[in-house]
């Protein structure tokens, strides 16, 4: 039903209803009273050295590729699991194929050293 | 005590006929339900929280051959109270080099999202706020909004450690999100469906809990979770040792209240998730339904209090291997006998 | 105007809004953002149409995933800090033309396709449906999904080894990072 996924939209404007006025609340609580040290970034104490916005290692990238593939294949899984019962063996065999293939990329990219975080 | 079930009926249907009477159009009565709905679910998530924070300080103290807070309150069970009130005292300090919209957005997303998914967690019977027919993918997609908040808050900080905390436990998440994802998949093999409420109902005697036929799932299901739920021996967001504070590093005050709020509820929500999944739910005799529910997370919630003080924290480079090449290839493997079972019984 | 169409309307603007400002937004993160709040609005409009399965997918895979790889991405250029990056080159003529062709393309299509409503009420069992014409009908592409997969899959490991000759010997300075690649276990070999 469209109308259960109103109780979503709710609860998202609800959330961040909930949010805003407990961020109102404190302002009327809370002391304010800035300097610049405060309001500097933290590091340890020391003055921070250059922004923050550092380059990053590509192996974060890497790894969320293959999330993204594993993640629609989980998508793809799903429908097959609901009706995996009513379908019987042909079923069961598609789903080896598919898992099989993605296992074998799996295997690939973990013998290609594409897993090993260092 | 079936009569405590009955009580909640009873208020539910007086609010109902309150709001019919207002003599409002239907679209706007269920909008005031729901809104009122929510604001049970908000309430209840806050006095949660706080419960549940006293609990993970009373259980590591006594752990550890400590005592945990004892002066405020009886056993110091308002000693949180006492922290939420301060922290709303506390000057919310917004650096100068943060990107100001998307760090304050962040902790509104993360919270959010964790307070979304209880649209469909069946709290009992006839306590559930909307039975969505997509209950699980629902859970499991709205809760994908937890990285995009980490992501937001690291990246908004400016600040080498939250940049680094947070786009060290985004990896960590969305890895681990795969085998998660692959455990539920065991379960729907069984319930062939993915409303929440449904699957509660096929569990109803105790000999039919899916923890019976999916002991190998539910393994998966848990170190998975604790992982997404970003718990010792996966914290690695906010590894102290090393990143200070993780992605909150520069939060401070209400904002980041909401962070520790969120945290603690989404605790909650993957005990509460691999209770209906797995533990029949609301399922069970003599007591109400709720009351069951509550039980079998608190349950849930201490086994993730109990990992934290006895676990040390894994190095980053063997949990994104733990995800890729040991739960990831288990979980399939626990598919594939899944499979094979259902044909086979 | 009922409330369909009031949250179609909602959703729209939303989506319309967070779409111009994805290509206006100076700074990639906040491309990045504002692409997750259009994708978001998409998911409410499967919704709409019922489509309760492909607004989870959509969250999922969208938000959940390729909004995420992109803010990885967004990590892995080397100009982060600088707010200014240009959203125009010299080829921004080439590209208004492209692209009004395009716009062109989806109009007439749209414009000639006969749209059938039917009053039938679509499938229930979200996901069952589907499912079962995944499994019987749509076979072949369902597998050949899984082949598309695979070659995404690859095409990743060729994209992180050709950025792996870049740091393929950690820098001399680093003694324990290359003790730690050349022998993972080096860790539990330390003498008591």
């Amino acid at each position: 039903m469209v109308s259960d996924y109103a109780a979503v939209a709710v609860f998202l404007l609800l959330g961040i209803g909930f949010v805003l006025f407990n961020f109102f609340l404190a302002r009327l609580l809370r002391p304010s009273d800035p300097t610049p040290i405060k309001l500097s970034t933290y590091e340890c104490g020391e003055t921070p050295v250059g922004s923050g916005w550092i380059q990053f290692n590509v192996r974060f990238y890497i790894f969320a590729l293959m999330f993204v593939i594993f993640d629609v294949e989980t998508v793809f899984l799903f429908p097959w699991a609901i009706a995996y019962q009513s379908l019987g063996l042909f079923a069961f065999i598609e789903m080896l194929i598919f898992i099989a293939i993605l296992l074998y990329g799996l295997v690939y990219a973990w013998r290609k050293g594409l897993l090993r975080w260092y | 005590m079936l009569e405590l079930d009955k009580l909640v009926k009873i208020v539910g249907d007086a609010i109902d006929a309150g709001i019919r009477a207002l003599g409002l159009g239907s679209a706007w009565v269920m909008v005031i339900q729901l809104a009122i709905a929510g604001l049970v679910v908000v309430a209840f998530a806050a006095v949660m929280v706080l419960f549940l924070v006293w609990l993970e300080r009373k259980i590591s103290a006594r752990m550890q051959n400590r005592l945990g807070p004892t002066r405020v309150g009886p056993a110091g069970t308002i000693q949180t109270i006492a922290d939420a009130l301060k922290l709303l005292q506390k000057e919310d300090i917004t650096p100068k080099a943060v990107d100001r919209g998307v760090y304050f957005w962040a902790p509104i997303i993360t919270f959010v999202a964790a307070l979304a998914v209880y649209v469909t967690i069946p709290f009992g019977e006839g306590l559930i706020v909307r039975d969505l027919n997509i209950g699980v993918l629902y859970i499991l997609s709205i809760t994908t909004f937890t990285v995009i908040g980490l992501l937001m808050a690291g990246w908004s900080s400016n600040n080498k450690y939250s940049l680094l905390g947070g786009f060290r436990s985004a990896a960590q998440v969305v890895s681990y999100e795969v085998p998660l994802a692959l455990s539920v998949i065991g379960v729907i093999m069984f319930t062939q469906t993915l409303s929440m409420l449904e699957i509660v109902e096929q569990q109803e005697k105790f000999h039919q809990w899916y923890i019976w036929r999916q002991p190998l799932g539910f393994l998966i299901f848990l170190i998975a979770g604790t992982a997404e739920a970003n718990r010792t021996p996966f914290d690695l967001p906010e590894a102290d040792s090393e990143l200070v504070a993780g992605f909150v590093t520069e939060y401070s005050g209400m904002k980041f209240a909401m962070f520790f709020l969120a945290e603690f509820l989404n605790m909650f929500t993957l005990a509460a998730v691999a209770t209906t999944l797995y533990f029949g739910g609301w399922n069970g005799p003599i007591l109400p339904s709720w009351m069951w529910f509550i039980a079998k997370c608190m349950v849930g919630v201490f086994i993730l209090m109990w990992f934290r003080w006895t676990y040390p924290r894994l190095r980053v480079d063997q949990l994104m291997g733990f995800a890729w090449k040991t739960l990831i290839p288990l979980a399939f493997i626990n598919l594939i006998l899944t499979g094979v079972g259902i044909h086979l019984f | 105007m009922d409330s369909t169409a009031l949250a179609f309307y909602s959703l729209a603007f939303i989506i319309i809004a967070a779409a111009i400002f994805v290509v206006t937004a100076k700074n990639i993160f906040h491309s990045a953002v504002y692409l997750i709040v259009a994708l978001f609005g998409v998911a409410g409009l499967f919704v709409l149409l019922q489509a309760f399965f492909l607004a989870a997918a959509q969250v999922l895979i969208y938000v959940g995933a390729i909004a995420v790889l992109m803010m990885f991405a967004v990590m892995l250029t080397a100009r982060i800090a600088d707010a200014g990056v240009r959203h125009t080159n010299e080829q921004v003529g080439t590209g208004l033309l492209v692209s009004l062709g395009l716009l062109a393309v989806m109009l007439y299509s749209l414009w000639d396709s006969p749209f059938q409503f039917s009053g039938a009420p679509v499938a229930e069992g979200a996901g069952l449906t589907l499912g079962r014409q995944l499994l019987t009908k749509f076979v072949l592409p369902f597998e050949i999904v899984s082949v598309l997969l695979l070659a995404a899959l690859i095409g990743a490991v060729v994209i992180a080894k050709k950025d792996d000759t870049g740091r393929a010997e950690p820098k001399a300075k680093y003694p324990a990072a290359r003790a730690l690649r050349e022998d993972p276990d080096i860790v539990r070999k330390v003498p008591r």
